[in-house]
């Protein structure tokens, strides 16, 4: 048993997005307001109580949610941004206080993933060693707003308030990530990578060897971009082209392959939109008129990588 | 071939700028009908696997209330403050010291950064300040770019120098992989062999960021050139 668990932030997330969906709705005159108060409540619904709800009301709060966005009924609230000049003076009185608590959640988010394993009370250890890093995330959290609200000397209304901005910049992409692993998770149930796989190895003359190369870099930089995540597109691809081609057939060094190709893989990462929360969460919350603005400052980056890789992979690969 | 049909709705909601999430859903109940599953097995599946991804939302949700808070009290305000100071600033000298410490801390494991945590409130803001202090201004199509770049940094510095030294992600999981495939392979080399691309990454950077400076000291220079030609002269 232990003491502090995921759930216990989970909950609290919940209750953010809750009064971030109360606020909204009274709010009279939030452009969308029930639509709006709606998602962010069903979606506090979904995040807090997720794990004591059945799976099947959650699919079906989750259509909802879908649906609430398909229709155009969410959208972000008026401004409510403060004067330019009354931001510089706040400024100048904090000064640099401002900053701390922006730095304590990556320290206490550190010092707790190294700690907090060993920690025990009584019998009971404090958190499961699994969660450590992520409890200690969320601990940092706690520990950031709890210094924040002192610093600026506001109240937890304010601060559910000024989050909620944020939030609806974010709107439905704030969901995006969960439903794409979602997503990755059926399909991998549906058996859609292996069908991949075999493709590749049929339609490429994968038997000279810098074919198999190119093969396997390729196949992890669209396997990559089609579902999001490169995690999921490795075992598919390795399994599939990489280890019978380039380690079984021509003799390969798998760790020079392994590793070049997963580092392939996160250049399909960079220049696709299946990878919502690198590439399109964070051109929301940098409010970019272009959801595609950081994926196409990425391309230059992503195409010299890879090439890069591949180089490395077909000159050091076949060395022993 | 058929069970492919969920990757054509991805392929085809995304090239017709269709609302991703509402694609994603899509493809996901398609892939599931396709696949055999009854529409209530799809639903349960949906809803399973949402609540078992629900922590990469979370950290986002429990950021913004701090971040909002401080931004109301003048953080961005002050971070182009502080970066006024340091003679020699640029964004895209701000971007690349940013790549690199993000990259150093991803070699030892540590996850420090984040575009919510991160970006916006500090990075951006140095950005753009330096920005300001050396070209008398940010111009919208300025601040777009910079952005732009700024969210680059975040996720190329991430990316590239995973678990170089301390192995914590995807090392392990290219380790556990191999040795569920039967092949021997030593974690030391896996670790070792992607030095390389974490080095090239920092040389791609600094190309990247001073293309990015000149572009913006570029598009400064224009309209007070263009103002030169026109104007009477003295």
């Amino acid at each position: 048993m232990t003491l502090l668990t995921l759930d216990f932030f989970f909950v609290a997330g919940g209750c953010v997005l809750a009064a971030v969906g109360g606020l909204i709705a009274a709010d009279a005159a939030h452009p969308k307001r029930w639509g709006s108060a709606a998602f962010w409540l069903l979606l506090a619904l979904a995040i807090g109580a997720g794990k004591w709800l059945s799976p099947t009301v959650v699919g079906y709060l989750v259509l909802g949610l879908t649906a609430l966005i398909a229709t155009k009924r969410v959208g972000a609230g008026h401004g409510g941004g403060v004067d330019p000049v009354v931001l510089k003076e706040r400024a100048a009185r904090l000064g640099n206080r401002l900053i701390w608590p922006l730095f304590l959640v990556p320290t206490v988010a550190v010092v707790g993933g190294l700690t907090l394993e060993w920690v025990k009370i009584g019998d009971f250890l404090l958190v499961q060693p699994k969660q450590v890093a992520q409890v200690a995330l969320g601990i940092g959290c706690f520990a950031g707003i709890t210094l924040a609200m002192r610093t600026t000397g506001e109240g937890p209304r304010v601060a559910a308030q000024e989050g909620g901005r944020l939030l609806q910049l974010l709107g439905w992409a704030v969901l995006l990530p969960q439903m794409l692993a979602a997503l990755g998770g059926v399909m991998g149930k549906a058996g859609v990578g292996d069908e991949i796989a075999h493709l590749v190895a049929a339609v490429l003359p994968v038997q000279i060897p810098a074919v198999a190369v190119l093969a396997y870099c390729g196949g992890m930089a669209l396997f990559t971009i089609l579902l999001g995540n490169a995690f999921a597109a490795f075992p598919v691809m390795t399994l599939g082209v990489g280890l019978p081609f380039i380690v079984k057939a021509h003799g390969g060094d798998p760790a020079v392959m392994g590793t070049l190709g997963m580092l392939s893989g996160y250049c399909g990462t960079l220049v696709t939109p299946m990878a919502a929360n690198f590439n399109l969460v964070p051109a929301r919350l940098l409010e970019l008129r272009d959801d595609f603005a950081v994926i196409k400052a990425q391309v230059p980056f992503a195409a010299a990588i890879w090439v890069f890789n591949v180089v490395v992979m077909y000159v050091c690969v076949f060395r022993r | 071939m058929i069970k492919l049909i969920g990757l054509v709705v991805v392929a085809v909601g995304f090239a017709f700028r269709m609302n991703p999430l509402l694609v994603v859903v899509a493809a996901g109940l398609v892939t599931g009908l396709v696949a055999g599953l009854a529409w209530h097995e799809v639903v349960t599946m949906l809803g399973q696997f949402f609540v078992d991804n629900r922590w990469l939302t979370l950290p986002v949700i429990l950021m913004v209330p701090v971040v909002g808070l401080l931004e109301r009290h003048g953080l961005q305000e002050r971070m182009a403050t502080l970066i006024r100071r340091a003679a020699g600033a640029t964004a895209g000298r701000v971007l690349w010291v940013y790549q690199v410490l993000r990259g150093l801390t991803s070699m030892v494991g540590m996850g420090i950064g984040g575009h919510a945590s991160m970006v916006r409130p500090l990075i951006v803001p140095m950005a753009e300040g330096a920005t300001a202090t050396k070209l008398g201004g940010v111009t919208d199509q300025a601040r777009a770019q910079i952005r732009a770049h700024g969210a680059a940094a975040e996720n190329v510095g991430n990316f590239f120098s995973d678990d170089i030294v301390v192995a914590v992600g995807a090392v392990l999981l290219i380790k556990a992989f191999f040795d569920n495939a039967g092949v021997d392979v030593p974690l030391g080399e896996i670790k070792l062999w992607g030095l390389p691309t974490a080095l090239c990454v920092i040389a791609i950077g600094w190309w990247r960021y001073r293309r990015l400076d000149a572009r913006l000291a570029r598009s400064a220079a224009k309209p007070a050139a263009a103002r030169e030609v026109k104007g009477p002269k003295p």
